[in-house]
């Protein structure tokens, strides 16, 4: 080889380790934050801390895949949610798989009923339930349900992130937050009531 | 008084406007309904209080060591 091509070419090694470190170092700075997703997706913390490592893995391996310049944590909430569901986590963790029609709203309604307007008017009523009962709550959604709302609650995602990380529509996204939150609702007046 | 029909479009636009995904005519829209109707201001409120909260109750700080062994994965080839 020439002098001039082996030049070249060290310069290019020199600038893909640069770029791969500054990729490393983006992802490793929003850790925190994939894990908060993650331990909200899966039921323990060792299941999210495996999924995250995995997560990381993987992004480590194909970060030639990544585009500079778009959302990295979309990116690796992506990669985490499909790991999530090759790994069949999803699956032990659906309490039911049932559409929500009609009985879900009846139930919220009937909820809404007994505690009377006094649920809707007192923000307090929302302080006063425990986190404990917030985080059981959000484990117990369906997990079409609480993926997307953990992903914009708790992700802080848009609805077209959320749409792109979880391969669905944008109009799936809303109307399984809607429904999911409606769910949340529901159970946290049922166990504020009990 | 707020007829019937409005509020379902507030219930409709409530989501997305508490989530801030509402174009600026819809945000409008639903801010002038809000104005009005006292309903729709509390449950407002009340959708704002629980997704505060709901975030803060949720969140759970990295197990220790985690860190460590994320940055041990740094160099991995495919």
């Amino acid at each position: 080889m020439s002098e001039p091509e082996t030049a070249t070419e060290a310069k290019e090694i020199a600038a893909e380790a640069r770029d791969r470190v500054r990729f490393e170092e983006e992802a490793l700075a929003l850790a925190d934050q994939v894990y908060r997703v993650a331990r909200r997706l899966v039921g323990s913390r060792e299941e999210a801390e495996d999924l995250v490592q995995e997560t990381y893995a993987r992004a480590f391996r194909s970060w030639r895949s990544y585009t500079p310049g778009t959302n990295l944590r979309a990116w690796l909430l992506r990669i985490l949610t499909n790991l999530n569901i090759d790994r069949g986590r999803r699956v032990q963790r659906s309490p039911d798989m049932q559409p929500l029609e009609e009985g879900d709203y009846y139930l919220a309604n009937k909820v809404a009923e007994a505690q009377g307007e006094q649920a809707l008017e007192e923000e307090r009523s929302v302080e006063r339930l425990s986190q404990d009962s917030i985080v059981s709550a959000l484990s117990e959604l369906p997990h079409d349900f609480r993926d997307v709302v953990v992903l914009v609650d708790i992700g802080e995602f848009s609805y077209a992130d959320a749409a792109q990380i979880l391969d669905v529509p944008i109009g799936t996204v809303m109307s399984r937050l809607h429904r999911g939150r409606r769910r949340l609702k529901t159970a946290l007046a049922e166990g504020a009531a009990a | 008084m707020t007829g019937h029909d409005d509020c379902e479009k507030c219930e409709e636009l409530l989501q997305g406007f508490l989530d801030r995904e509402l174009t600026e005519t819809e945000v409008a829209l639903a801010e002038s309904h809000l104005d009005g109707c006292s309903y729709c201001r509390r449950r407002y409120r009340f959708e704002e209080s629980l997704r505060r909260y709901v975030k803060l109750s949720a969140i759970e700080r990295m197990p220790p060591g985690l860190m460590e062994r994320l940055a041990e994965l740094r160099g991995l080839e495919a």
